[in-house]
């Protein structure tokens, strides 16, 4: 193996430690990090990601950044275990590091005063709601959160979600918990209702997000999504993260994440985040058949 | 060894030059190895026997960044092999990287008066040479100047940066410099594939910068976890931007978001980056299907293509619109590549590509191309032939058309002017950029070129940087050295 490690040559290197300082299991596969950043604390804003590399062989990752904090210089992480990466990410315990970092990444949410706003989450997209949510309220907004998942276990954030809102709609496919649905019915009864919102943030899964978009469409509102698409260096290189926006190709890492909903292709979006399922199930089945699964790259 | 030499008819007439040994293509199309095996020491000293150290050396004006080629050339003719490299050294901080990837025959090897009948002298496997076998015995640093105190930030982490970074270094000055991606290198790691650039070689130069006293800072993407005014801010008291052209440019042409489509800087990212040919021992995949197309013709397309073939494709074709005779590729890349099986469509364009039902391309629609006048390139201007559209099938495209300067810290920073092609306005000499302090090299100011361009302007982008130092606080600079005075530091061992 070649070796392209600065480590090795350390005296110059400015130490960047990523260290996971708590570590918190959401739900069964969905897990929330806080992590010794202090630059990327510094900087953060609403709407912004990081990617990371879990080890020397690791995948570079965008995740959202849910929350930072200046005085303590850290940042959190929420993510679900789906592939190698997140689960070797989910595999690292406290005090453990990570190997790369990079961000903040991406254009800032535009958080301004709009009047009603409505956020409608899904998921582990909720991770990413959140702080735009929150923005959204610190800047004068009425807030009104609708938080939905496929069944009651798999919620997140609600307490965070609740607090920043000013009305709280819950909702899950299987009516486990809250209103049996999703969430787009429930945005557009409130819309049929009395709420004349001036703007709506949808984020969630791209089937998701895409009903949403649907449901305002026909009203006019103006309506945000932020999009998750395949991304490698997250900051215009690649290219992997192009989507259709408004007949335009645009960069999610560069000009993005959030785009506007009504003129977004989620259908591309779709078919060009189903790429690399046989590779993502060959690197799992690979992984986890090596001595010690894949928890043995945590405790390099 | 011996063999080698003996094969080679023209090893020491002095018309032609010494051949260099290459991988056997049916064996090197199987792996990464590097292609290009380099020069043994008897083929290196045949090699200088043939230049002629000509007083007014012409070679020395086709090198961007003034390399003293006579003299070094001269030094491996008298064995004197440490005090080679700290001839090359003096001028050029990359010489493993240049010596494989400069296109010398339209540099310093053009200018050789032995190419006027017969062959060049092969300056950059001489270089090489000297480099490799530096790196073998370990590698001399120069001791660097008295330090100044003054700090320099120095964003991107490629050849501009890099050559940047060793010369200030070299000159006294503090140098941090601030790398996006997890690794330093730029375009020599995610961009030049092993098999033509082993990334050890990039790493093994990046800690000579490393030992000169320059600071890496990776994962630091200026413009966002920093801004050049925050950089002042920190204490830094002037700045380089060398953040070079690294976004892709698509053709705009229906269909080019189905799967399978690639831009060239994906790929090869993928692949030299995050190292997907290792896949699944490395995390990153990629897909890589039985017939690729690669579109364009330039040193990235053979690059792509090369790659493509390492990776299980059965067929690979290079597109390219004008003719073999325009082809922007150096001929030995171009050589290579059809070496290895790749195949070359002249004077064809794409003009959409298809789709299954899945969103993936299953085919290209191409246009046959003319020749028509020459353009403000001065190459001829391909004309599409109106209704000569044909089908070809394949299941990859790799879209290797050019790169565009990264925009996000010409975004961002208040009054640093920009062309209208996102270059950032600079002083050809001297990349003094429209903001007081800021200076800048690389792509980022030229536009896409090559390495060695890069380098130069680093290069002169140093000098300057330490005229405006000297200028801006004259008692705090006792070390008046510039880079061409740099000839008589004494070299310490470090083993």
């Amino acid at each position: 193996m070649t070796t392209l490690r600065l480590q090795d040559a350390p005296e110059n290197e400015i130490p960047t430690t990523y260290k996971i300082l708590e570590k918190e299991e959401l739900t069964s596969q969905i897990k929330q990090v806080r992590i010794h950043a202090p630059e990327i604390a510094e900087k953060a804003k609403a709407g912004q990601f990081v990617i990371l590399r879990v080890d020397d062989e690791g995948e570079r990752i965008p995740l959202t950044l849910v929350g930072w904090e200046n005085e303590t210089g850290t940042i959190t992480l929420i993510f679900q275990e789906v592939g190698v990466s997140t689960k070797k990410l989910g595999c690292l315990q406290v005090q453990d590091e990570i190997k790369n970092i990079a961000g903040p990444l991406g254009k800032p949410s535009d958080v301004k005063n709009y009047g009603l706003a409505a956020v409608v989450c899904g998921g582990v997209g909720t991770a990413a709601a959140y702080p735009i949510a929150k923005a959204l309220k610190e800047a004068g907004n009425t807030v009104i959160s609708i938080l939905g998942a496929r069944t009651e276990k798999l919620l997140i954030l609600e307490d965070e979600m609740k607090q920043v809102s000013d009305e709280f709609y819950i909702t899950t496919d299987d009516g486990s918990r809250g209103r049996k649905g999703f969430v787009s019915d429930t945005l557009k009864s409130l819309i049929d209702n009395k709420y004349h919102f001036d703007v709506v943030y949808a984020i969630g899964p791209p089937l998701m997000m895409r009903s949403t978009s649907e449901v305002t469409r026909p009203y006019g509102i103006k309506t945000v999504v932020s999009l998750n698409p395949i991304m490698v260096d997250g900051m215009g290189m690649c290219g992997a993260c192009r989507v259709s926006v408004g007949g335009a190709t645009k960069f999610a890492c560069l000009d993005g994440p959030e785009f506007d909903a009504h003129n977004t292709d989620f259908e591309e979006l779709i078919r060009r985040l189903r790429v690399y399922p046989p590779e993502e199930r060959l690197a799992l089945d690979f992984h986890e058949k090596a001595p010690g699964g894949i928890c043995k790259c945590g405790k390099r | 060894m011996r063999e080698t030499l003996m094969s080679n008819p023209w090893a020491s007439d002095g018309q032609h030059a010494v051949q260099m040994k290459k991988l056997d293509p049916q064996i090197r199309v199987r792996n990464f190895n590097e292609v290009a095996q380099g020069y043994n020491e008897e083929q290196a000293l045949h090699e200088a026997q043939r230049c002629l150290g000509c007083p007014k050396p012409r070679c020395i004006g086709g090198c961007p960044v003034g390399l003293e080629i006579p003299a070094f050339i001269r030094l491996i003719k008298e064995k004197k092999y440490d005090a080679a490299i700290r001839k090359v050294k003096e001028k050029n901080s990359l010489p493993a990287i240049c010596g494989r990837v400069c296109p010398q025959e339209e540099q310093c090897q053009k200018y050789c008066m032995r190419g006027i009948k017969g062959d060049p002298v092969s300056i950059g496997r001489l270089e090489r040479f000297v480099a490799d076998l530096e790196r073998d015995r370990g590698t001399n640093i120069p001791r660097t100047a008295k330090p100044t105190g003054k700090r320099v930030a120095v964003i991107g982490a490629g050849p501009a940066g890099l050559t940047a970074a060793a010369d200030l270094a070299k000159l006294g000055h503090t140098v941090t410099v601030f790398e996006a991606l997890h690794v330093a290198g730029g375009v020599l790691v995610y961009g030049i594939p092993e098999f033509r650039l082993p990334k050890k070689i990039v790493q093994a130069e990046v800690d000579y910068i490393i030992r000169l006293g320059v600071e890496f800072h990776n994962d630091a993407l200026i413009g966002r976890l920093f801004t050049i005014e925050e950089l002042f801010n920190k204490g830094y008291d002037a700045v380089f931007i060398g953040s070079g052209a690294g976004l892709p440019t698509f053709l705009g042409i229906p269909g080019e978001n189905l799967g399978g489509i690639y831009s060239a800087n994906e790929f090869l990212i993928r692949i030299n980056l995050m190292k997907s040919y290792k896949f699944p021992e490395y995390d990153t995949p990629i897909r890589v299907g039985k017939h690729v197309a690669v579109i364009g013709g330039g040193n990235v397309a053979m690059d792509s293509a090369r790659c493509a073939l390492r990776l299980g494709a059965e067929q690979v074709c290079i597109i390219y619109r004008r003719s073999r005779e325009e082809i922007p590729a150096r001929a030995e890349e171009l050589l290579n590549a059809e070496e290895e099986g790749v195949t070359c469509k002249f004077l064809a364009s794409p003009s959409r590509f298809l789709g299954d039902e899945q969103g993936r391309v299953k085919g290209i629609e191409l246009v046959t191309m003319k020749l028509g006048e020459p353009d403000e390139s001065g190459r001829r201007r391909p004309v599409p032939i109106k209704g000569s559209e044909t089908v070809i099938e394949i299941d990859t495209v790799i879209v290797a058309v050019g790169r565009t300067p990264n925009p996000i810290i010409q975004s961002v920073t208040k009054g640093l002017k920009t062309t209208p092609r996102g270059t950032i306005v600079a002083n050809e000499e001297t990349g003094e950029t429209s903001l007081e302090g800021v200076f800048t090299g690389g792509d980022i100011m030229t536009g896409e070129a090559t390495v060695i361009s890069a380098m130069g302007t680093g290069k002169r982008a140093a000098t300057a940087i330490h005229r405006y130092l000297l200028s801006k606080d004259k008692d705090c600079l006792n070390s008046q050295v510039f880079p061409h005075q740099l000839t008589n530091l004494k070299v310490i061992n470090n083993r």
